[in-house]
């Protein structure tokens, strides 16, 4: 496995489950990618029926049991089934999240909706005067590099960090056998999986193959440490469409959750500007204004801090997962976009089958990842 | 005959101004000018003026610099407020901060 982040790690764990011996190896730290500057959510709510869907469902399953159950390996990462709400100003947005979680709800999402006056039972502290909102029960939250960590742990798979791959090892056959690294030097493997998230399109033109993960860079705002101001991931109903928009250009919708150390985080923006690390008070900003309108008591707390962070983008904005008939040997596991942390186990699990040739859970076909490929 | 040990004040030869009282859980310290609030603290002996948010144990300064974020007070009400960086001023009323100090907006 290339990557140790969230989704290196689901992969490991799964793999190793299914008897097989998996070496870890990532450039930098564990989490030190996209994973590490989440938020760490697991999102029904946001996704439209389709393969992105399905994956999702099966991979809520999979975290309440890797997160709920007393030996879950992910209990000590701060797993919570708090729920989403996706709220609606005016009614011509309560029209347009009533038509989505009626097709969500065909295709196995719980949701409901609550009525404008409702919505204090379930936020006491959300702005008078929305229109209304749909509450999704099956949303949840993890830490993402605690759950990492703890699943690269209880995977039993070896971790090397500081190890840098700069090329794949081919069989007289052209078959990948494993990878050559900066500072070790060629590691044998039987199969290799690129698990190396927004820097997958790297990884893949390494293996001479065409993969085109771009980022997309979000920033995310951290509140001093709060009493639960904030019950249930809330975001508002602008968040799904900008999810699903393809543009370069900047858009920000409120996304807003707590957390159990304390500290409120609030998203969410979305922009393709490449690797531009560059903070931008006029992103902030906005984030900052939007999650006030949803949450007025937030208007005098004070921002702590903020971090960027660059989602693994796809142009279809499905991830790509699965055996590369283009390079046999290698195994892809990116561009999940904001979506990594939330569909890590499934991912994991999908490849872990793939690997030991049994029948994957859920048709993989949707995410073959020589999808882009013109010449295929 | 052993030397007494220089203050602080002596050893770089300040001279600072007229000093001033700020309070501490009501009880009165006193400051000079330019001395953080951390300072005024532990030159009146107090080295804990926070408790955690999870086990309720007590905290001070442990950095000095303004980068562990461990010496957080209240002042004049604003909770949160790094006592190692904020200079005193005349009639602050530092509080012991409990917790996060948002009980305002506590359920």
């Amino acid at each position: 496995m290339v990557g140790a982040g969230v989704v290196g790690a689901a992969c490991a764990y799964y793999a190793a489950r299914a008897g097989l011996t998996v070496t870890v190896l990532d450039r930098g730290p564990v989490a030190g990618g996209t994973t590490g500057a989440g938020e760490g959510n697991l999102l029904v709510s946001d996704k439209e029926p389709g393969p992105e869907l399905e994956l999702a469902l099966l991979s809520l399953r999979l975290w309440r049991e890797l997160g709920e159950r007393h030996d879950g390996p992910a209990r000590s990462a701060e797993y919570e089934a708090k729920g989403g709400v996706v709220v609606a100003r005016d009614e011509t947005r309560l029209k347009a999240l009533r038509s989505l979680a009626a097709v969500q709800a065909a295709a196995g999402v719980e949701t409901r909706e609550v009525p404008g006056d409702r919505l204090h039972e379930l936020e006491p502290r959300l702005a008078a005067g929305l229109a209304g909102a749909f509450h999704y029960p099956q949303d949840a939250q993890v830490q993402p590099a605690l759950a990492a960590a703890h699943l690269l742990r209880a995977s039993g798979a070896l971790v090397r960090c500081g190890e840098r791959v700069t090329g794949l090892l081919r069989g007289p056959d052209g078959r990948v056998g494993g990878v050559r690294t900066v500072p070790s030097g060629a590691l044998p493997a039987g199969h290799v999986v690129n698990a190396t998230g927004v820097w997958g399109g790297e990884f893949a033109a390494a293996a001479d193959v065409f993969l085109p993960v771009a980022p997309r860079r979000g920033f995310v705002l951290v509140t001093e440490p709060l009493p639960r101001v904030v019950r249930h991931k809330v975001y508002a109903a602008d968040y799904v469409a900008d999810v699903a928009s393809g543009s370069a250009a900047l858009q920000t919708s409120a996304v807003v959750e707590g957390t159990p150390a304390g500290p409120v985080l609030i998203g969410a923006s979305r922009e393709r500007v490449g690797f531009d690390r560059t903070l931008s008070v006029e992103v902030l900003h906005r984030l900052a204004s939007q999650a006030v309108a949803l949450f007025p008591a937030l208007a005098d707390v004070r921002a702590i801090r903020a971090y960027a962070g660059f989602r693994p983008y796809l142009p279809d904005h499905l991830p790509a997962i699965g055996p590369d008939p283009r390079a046999p040997g290698l195994l892809h596991a990116c561009g999940h976009e904001g979506a990594g942390v939330g569909l890590a186990p499934a991912t994991g699990l999908l490849i872990a089958r793939l690997l030991t040739g049994d029948q994957p859970p859920l048709d993989v076909h949707p995410f073959r990842p020589e999808r882009f490929d013109r010449t295929t | 005959m052993r030397r007494r040990r220089r203050t602080p004040v002596e050893r770089v030869l300040a001279r600072p101004g007229p000093p001033f009282e700020i309070t501490f859980d009501g009880r009165p310290l006193t400051a000079l000018p330019g001395q953080s609030i951390a300072a005024v603290l532990w030159n009146a002996g107090v080295l804990a003026w926070r408790t955690t948010r999870v086990a309720g144990r007590p905290r001070g300064a442990f950095c000095g610099i303004g980068q562990c974020f461990d010496c957080l007070a209240t002042v004049n009400g604003r909770p949160n407020q790094r006592a190692c960086l904020l200079p005193a001023a005349p009639g602050d009323a530092v509080t012991t901060q409990k917790g996060d100090g948002r009980a305002d907006l506590a359920d």
